[in-house]
């Protein structure tokens, strides 16, 4: 491996600095990583808001960025824990299929875009169109959503300590969404549904994955999907569009 | 009382405005509340390709022996960036259509027709399938709006990456995909309930315009170490400033779609009034190469309604590097075959009109899931046909630039043609036939 790394600071560690680093070749050993690599724990300095940061990443190794990211960190990813110490552009995790995302600050528009499974958590504030049509992933966001979240989403779960902006589950699939806070308004077909008792345990599931089970009062958040009137297009649904 | 029975009677006559075809259609229209949605592309005449001819070789020009001197007519795609470009043997590609829109069958025939004469076909909405990848040496691997099936291990098996901005029978649309094709199979891979309608997103979700794309076009380099190809996807509308801006974002290839290119389902109405020709698109994009200096750095791909070598020999004298067909290798499969006339009249169509593709109940098989009707392919005979018939658009293409002189099918240029009507000659940017006339030349692109 040609890195211009520094030393190992411990057994299984691995220290990038983007500085001097170019993301290229983080990003190439990163995917010429073997399955059973002893290398599990990357240190990334200096991100500086690069773009596609730890992208199409396919090993269970943790990867912990010190500082803000740009456009589409992680991208893609299989299998890895990714952990962002600031805050992240736009598409954190989109496309993400497998394994896990924090991110400890805010995160820009269509955050976990597309995404077909995993967990992305974000410690603040997640922009507009996050969870854009979303395939499966799990999405927590402590802080509030923007406008059109889930637009499209087609399966998985977004959970919103906050409020979220207008137009909520626009064109909703079979995602389920669950907000503690205020909505601004339903998009198209989004409607508020009732909480049974499979659902308080699906967002207790959700919440534990964060980390949060008991730290919030599950009784607060109220579950939204698709009514399903447009699954089948019909004229006399033609104002909804 | 008079005597009408010898007065002569004017024969009824149907309105130009008001023909056969619009009464119809507002027959359909009052009694469904809905527009139509079909298949296809664009029905109606357009400037095309058919409005320019080649000038040949005679005493100013000097032709090569059609059965003996070489015409070489193999592409390479992806020169940029990439560090593995695509090399195909042939200018001609098969464009995305997707697993789901077609049967399997229909899929892997695709790959069998176009491997046996070396160049590439194209994923398309519902992912990449085993046996598309397995029977395509070559397969472009369509990253598009709505992300049905993307993801990463298809990236990385890929030979190129599409992204897919626009289509030509639709550019600013999406789909709409009848439930009756989202069987359990389809919807799987797309990750939506069984039998509902699809609509399939017209934008991207993660980006907004041309800087975002350029970062996205990054994302998937960098996920895939800089190896494939990235091409842009563009319907053509506004050809020059989209070339433009896809450049500038980055791509490898530039795909131009004209209005005559095909969709598995939209509104009528949109394939026929949106967009342009592709005759009025190709200079204009290939301006913008020449503009910016990249012309033949980028590689330009043009598809909408190309038909035969003579089409392919004109896209490529106007500039392009290749050209892509759909509907084409759909018929050379065996859509709309006579030979299924009696079912197309069942459906309410005939074979040469059916375009409800989108309904999943193709007789030919192709553009179906319905398992029954799937059989009918035999994927082997089909690739079979459509390698033939991209034989032969080869040969008629060489044979055209041998007359011209030209040893290489690369070699044709705009000086080689003219055109029929003064539409052409200003949509190409070549003489009106017989003149040394160009509309415009003077006055403005």
């Amino acid at each position: 491996m040609n890195l211009s790394l520094k030393p190992a600071a411990a057994e299984g560690e691995t220290l990038v600095d983007l500085a001097t680093t170019p993301l290229r070749e983080l990003n190439g050993a990163l995917h010429k990583l073997a399955a059973d690599t002893n290398q599990t724990l990357w240190k990334i300095a200096n991100p500086a808001g690069r773009h596609a940061i730890a992208a199409g990443l396919d090993v269970p190794v943790t990867v912990e960025i010190d500082g803000p990211v740009g456009y589409y960190c992680a991208g893609m990813n299989k299998q890895a824990r990714v952990i962002v110490h600031g805050n992240a552009g736009v598409g954190v995790g989109e496309n993400m299929m497998s394994g896990f995302i924090h991110v400890k600050g805010d995160a820009s528009q269509a955050a976990g875009a597309t995404a077909h499974g995993g967990l992305l958590i974000i410690d603040g504030n997640a922009s507009a169109r996050c969870g854009i049509s979303m395939k499966g992933i799990d999405i927590v966001v402590k802080g509030s959503v923007g406008h059109m979240s889930a637009f499209m989403a087609q399966a998985g779960t977004l959970t919103v300590l906050g409020d979220a902006g207008e137009a909520l589950g626009d064109s909703l699939y079979e995602a389920k969404l669950f907000v503690r806070g205020s909505v601004a308004s339903l998009g198209a077909d989004c409607i508020e549904k009732e909480m049974r008792e499979e659902h308080r345990a699906l967002l207790a599931a959700k919440l534990e994955a964060a980390g949060l089970l008991g730290e919030v009062d599950m009784s607060e958040f109220r579950r939204y999907g698709s009514a399903r009137t447009l699954y089948h297009f019909h004229v006399d649904n033609v104002s909804s569009y | 009382m008079t005597d009408h029975s010898h007065t002569p009677r004017t024969t009824p006559r149907s309105s130009a405005t008001f023909d056969d075809y619009t009464l119809s259609e507002i027959r359909r229209a009052a009694a469904t509340g809905i527009y139509d949605i079909r298949g296809g592309g664009a029905k109606r005449r357009v400037p095309h390709f058919d409005d320019l001819l080649f000038l040949g070789a005679s005493m100013s020009r000097y032709p090569l022996e059609g059965y003996r001197e070489k015409c070489s007519t193999e592409v390479v795609l992806g020169t940029r960036f990439a560090r593995k470009p695509i090399e195909l043997k042939i200018p001609i590609t098969i464009a995305g259509m997707s697993f789901g829109s077609l049967s399997a069958n229909a899929k892997e025939a695709l790959g069998r027709g176009a491997s046996a004469m070396g160049t590439s076909t194209t994923t398309g909405d519902g992912g990449m399938t085993n046996e598309e990848r397995g029977h395509s040496t070559q397969l472009v691997y369509q990253y598009l709006p709505s992300r049905y099936g993307m993801n990463p291990d298809d990236l990385k098996r890929a030979d190129a990456i599409e992204v897919v901005v626009g289509q030509g029978a639709k550019p600013g649309g999406g789909g709409m995909l009848l439930g009756q094709k989202i069987t359990e199979r389809v919807a799987s891979m797309r990750t939506l309930p069984v039998g509902i309608d699809q609509r399939s997103a017209c934008r991207h979700p993660d980006w907004t315009g041309p800087d975002d794309l350029e970062i996205k076009i990054e994302e998937l380099r960098e996920i895939t170490d800089w190896e494939k190809p990235i091409y842009v996807k563009v319907g053509a509308a506004r050809p020059y400033y989209d070339t433009a801006l896809a450049v500038k974002s980055g791509a490898d290839v530039v795909v131009v779609d004209g209005m005559q290119g095909g969709t598995a389902a939209t509104q009528e109405i949109f394939i026929e009034h949106v967009g342009i020709p592709t005759l009025a698109a190709v200079r204009q994009a290939v301006k913008a190469l020449q503009d910016l200096g990249m012309h033949r750095k980028v590689q330009l791909v043009v598809s909408g309604g190309i038909r035969n070598g003579a089409d392919v020999a004109k896209a490529l004298a106007l500039g392009a590097d290749a050209v892509a067909i759909g509907t084409a290798a759909l018929v050379a499969l065996g859509d709309n075959d006579p030979h299924y006339a009696a079912e197309y009249e069942a459906l309410g169509t005939r074979p040469g009109a059916y375009d409800d593709w989108h309904e999943g109940r193709d007789p030919a098989g192709i553009t179906t899931q319905d398992p029954e009707l799937m059989k009918r392919l035999d994927p082997v005979a089909a690739g079979r046909r459509l390698a033939n018939y991209l034989a032969v658009l080869t040969l008629e293409c060489q044979t055209i630039a041998r007359a011209c002189g030209k040893s290489h099918v690369h070699n044709l240029e705009p000086e080689d043609l003219v055109a029929l009507t003064i539409e052409a000659a200003a949509m190409a940017n070549v003489p009106l036939a017989g003149t040394d006339w160009i509309p415009g030349r003077n006055g403005g692109f």
